[in-house]
């Protein structure tokens, strides 16, 4: 006994007329930290204890209005900022159509966190193990009788005095709690059995969610949408007896719009035929830039100077500031882009034909710029 | 039965039984193994869940093509449903926010029971619209997260409102539950005897202790609840109806879509909230809980919905006809005389005409007659979404599309396995968690509350 710690004493009142008048008497000594136990909220018991009245609208009315004005920001974020797009013919910033989202945000975020502020900080919870768990008071007082505890931490508190003062306001069952003595030594964090399971929370949590992102994604039904049955490019199809799904067009047809290179494999033909419809300006040598640094200058560097990003997968390419490349024409350059050479691949395809010449201007602007005269200077 | 003295109010629960009574009688369907005819009744819901499983599970595997939906009928039962259920939810929620604002204290029976029914409803109601979309493990594309897409979702969209606007009203009445339930758990906790179920309610109950200090801000945070939870349930059946009417389909184009929802919404929910209570205060023995008195006091209800609905009825007729346009007029002509006249006649005859019955004090106090009156409204308001639907979308501008409507076996299957879930919840409910709130009750009971040197307190000592 002696090693207990006093948490209070408690005592029992019949109706709910004498909690009142015994909560009432117990404020008016001075007592501060004792506490009524009712089976139900007992009306007047705010008044009878003198408790200020209780500061949770507050919580609604700051985290209500924060849901507001964070639904209102994110739907403007999101459809005025980040990706506008016209729907209905109706403006980006629809105001009259996000009231209803930020209405339904501002009660979610209220009542989540008007409850979670009340069970966390105002109560404390949750909290299983109090001194008053478990006992023959919180029991009573569970169902059908109604409780006053005084508190041992309260100023005015002692043994004696508050047994007879619980005796004179005409309480029953007047009984002393103790904290339970196991609550001072453990630590219950530390115990096995709790971090056995959060570790296996954690595997079950990591688990499943490896499971359904990596695994269950991909399993039917959930792939039907990657998987259709239809032809898509690159697959092989059995009906055809070359067994590509692809197909060659009809023999001696072209595609729409295609317009034949003429000088396909004639290098020395094309430099010599070919004219750059393009002058060089401003706008000609930025598209030549973009097209440069998209296409070309992966193999053969931001500068030309063959300096390869691919590190060496492909034989490098040589530079284009060779006194063989400054001497070429526009023409023998674009037929480069245009048919391939050597191991560089036709950009016919990627390229249209005026992304092409205009290249060629920003190639010829990189080589005089390497090779600047001093006329260039002035 | 003579004269009603109407200066006195009833009390709420009858025969002023002791507190501990209270406890006895609530928890005993805790304490207690279930018997027969609970594994009988759980036995045919689960039937029913299973024929609405295999069928959801054909539609998933063999696709939507499995039920009546055609072009240009694209909505059809799952639509039909979703909504209906959705309505069946809010009957609890008015019944646990706004009554509880308007101080209607015979609602403390019924609130837990009618919550709980509107957590099972929602939780139904949201299966529909995840199924009809066709591909329901891709609805995490509902949410705007930022995906591999960088697209968003469109906020214009009334069908995007009713992703936020169902979910909220799950969320918040699920939290609503949990906090009315919170000191039940205590109770029951400090009862138990058995080991396990201490453990369990310890938990649940997160360490409640019925202090005042506690009960005060308890209380505010009741209050507060209720106060969102009131403009948004009248918000989910706004939102509900504006997938409607925000659209330019004859018939659904129209401004008196929210409130009629959400007076066809309290309508049916009622109903299924008195045909449920009808046989829980029967088995329960919770006569004196749930009187007959707050059965009355749901059937006057109901009369009044009905009439809003029925008023809603005519007012769309003459809007029809008083706006000029002829679509407009064509629809409704063709709902009460077209192909679906049968479904619409359906509708007005369970939903106008039988409730008129409750002016009737016998009829509103006769429990066989409120049962039946009571399923009819539930028949009836399902119509009713059938009717607005179905009507409107098998004959809009374009006749050369029209064509009729025909829900297929697969889609009777998966509704039949909609009441299955719905009701296999709630008998697990019964099992499980106090369908009636024990602290809310006994705080009304007579004598429960100080008489502050009063000698009575509107009651009859």
């Amino acid at each position: 006994m002696a090693d207990k710690v006093l948490y209070g004493y408690t005592g029992i009142f019949d109706t709910p007329d004498d909690i009142i008048h015994a909560a009432e008497k117990v404020a008016d000594e001075g007592y501060e930290k004792y506490d009524v136990n009712t089976p139900y909220p007992v009306h007047g018991m705010d008044d009878a204890m003198k408790l200020p009245p209780s500061k949770l609208g507050y919580a609604a009315l700051v985290f209500g209005l924060s849901g507001t004005v964070s639904a209102l920001a994110i739907m403007y974020f999101m459809s005025v900022i980040d990706y506008a797009i016209i729907i209905g013919g109706k403006p980006f910033f629809a105001f009259p159509a996000f009231v209803p989202i930020m209405f339904e945000v501002t009660v979610l975020a209220a009542s989540i966190a008007t409850v979670v502020t009340m069970i966390a900080i105002f109560f404390k919870f949750p909290n299983i193990s109090h001194p008053l768990h478990n006992t023959d008071y919180m029991k009573k007082v569970s169902s059908d009788k109604y409780g006053i505890c005084l508190q041992a931490d309260d100023k005015k508190f002692t043994e004696e005095e508050a047994k007879s003062f619980l005796e004179k306001l005409g309480a029953k069952d007047i009984t002393a709690i103790y904290y339970p003595e196991e609550n001072f030594e453990k630590q219950t964090v530390l115990e096995p059995k709790f971090i056995s399971i959060l570790v296996l929370t954690a595997i079950i949590v990591s688990g499943a969610t490896y499971f359904s992102l990596n695994k269950l994604m991909f399993m039917v039904p959930f792939n039907w949408m990657m998987y259709q049955d239809k032809q898509v490019p690159q697959e092989s199809n059995p009906l055809f007896a070359d067994g590509f799904g692809m197909r060659p067009p009809v023999e001696g047809t072209i595609s729409r719009g295609n317009v034949p290179y003429q000088f396909k494999g004639q290098p020395e033909l094309a430099g010599k035929l070919l004219k750059n419809p393009l002058v060089p300006d401003s706008t000609t040598l930025a598209l030549g830039k973009d097209k440069y640094d998209i296409y070309c200058s992966p193999c053969h560097g931001y500068f030309g100077e063959g300096d390869s990003r691919l590190n060496g997968q492909f034989p490098n390419p040589p530079s284009l500031h060779s006194e063989k490349n400054r001497n070429w024409s526009d023409g023998s350059i674009y037929h480069v882009i245009t048919d391939g050479q050597n191991i560089m691949p036709s950009y016919a395809t990627q390229m249209t034909r005026q992304e092409r010449w205009a290249t060629v201007l920003y190639v010829r602007a990189l080589q005089r710029s390497f090779n600047a005269k001093e006329s260039d200077l002035q | 039965v003579g004269v009603i003295d109407y200066t006195q109010e009833v009390p709420v629960v009858e025969g002023r039984p002791p507190l501990r009574d209270i406890d006895d009688i609530i928890a005993k369907p805790l304490e207690t193994k279930p018997d027969k005819k609970y594994y009988i009744a759980l036995a045919i819901t689960l039937s029913m869940l299973g024929i609405g499983g295999i069928a959801l599970a054909a539609s998933i595997y063999y696709g939507t093509g499995l039920w009546g939906n055609n072009n240009p009928v694209g909505w059809g039962l799952p639509i039909v449903n979703f909504v209906f259920w959705v309505g069946i939810g809010h009957a609890g929620t008015l019944i646990s926010a706004i009554l509880f604002l308007l101080r209607q204290r015979w609602r403390n029976g019924i609130a837990r029971f009618a919550e709980g029914m509107t957590i099972f409803a929602v939780m139904t109601a949201g299966i529909f619209p995840l199924i009809h979309v066709g591909r329901p493990w891709l609805a995490g594309y509902l949410l705007p997260y930022p995906n591999q897409h960088s697209l968003w979702v469109n906020f214009t969209s009334p069908l995007l409102w009713d992703v936020f606007a169902v979910s909220t009203y799950f969320t918040v009445s699920f939290i609503f539950w949990y906090v009315g339930l919170i000191p039940d758990f205590a109770n029951l906790r400090d009862r138990t005897t058995n080991k396990l179920k201490k453990v369990i309610y310890s938990v649940t109950s997160l360490g409640w202790r019925n202090s005042n200090r506690h009960w005060q801000h308890y209380e505010m945070v009741y209050l507060i609840l209720a106060g969102f939870a009131t403009p948004l349930v009248l918000s989910v059946h706004t939102i509900v109806s504006f997938d409607f009417a925000v659209s330019i389909i004859p018939g659904w184009h129209t401004t008196i879509f929210p409130p009629y929802f959400v007076a066809g919404a309290v309508f049916s929910g009622f109903a299924m909230v008195q045909n449920v209570l009808i046989f829980i205060r029967k088995i329960f023995n919770y006569e004196h809980i749930i009187t007959l008195d707050t059965l009355e006091k749901m059937n006057k209800i109901m009369m009044l919905t009905g009439l809003l609905v029925g008023y809603a009825y005519a007012m769309e007729f003459f809007i029809a006809w008083y706006s000029g346009v002829q679509p407009e007029q064509f629809a409704f002509i063709n709902r009460a005389f077209g192909p679906y006249a049968w479904a619409y006649w359906i509708m007005v005859t369970c939903n106008v005409v039988f409730p008129q019955l409750f002016w009737s004090r016998k009829i509103r106090r006769s429990i066989p007659i409120m049962f039946v009156v009571a399923v009819l409204i539930n028949v009836g308001m399902w119509f009713e979404r059938f009717v607005i639907t179905v009507t409107s979308l098998s004959r809009d501008y374009l006749p050369s599309s029209w064509a009729y409507y025909t829900p297929t076996l697969t889609d009777f299957a998966i509704l039949i396995g909609s009441f299955g879930l719905f009701f296999t919840l709630l008998l697990l409910f019964t099992k499980t968690l106090p369908v009636v709130s024990i602290a809310e009750v006994k705080a009304v009971v007579e004598g429960s509350q100080p008489s502050h040197g009063h000698n009575s307190e509107g009651g009859k000592e």
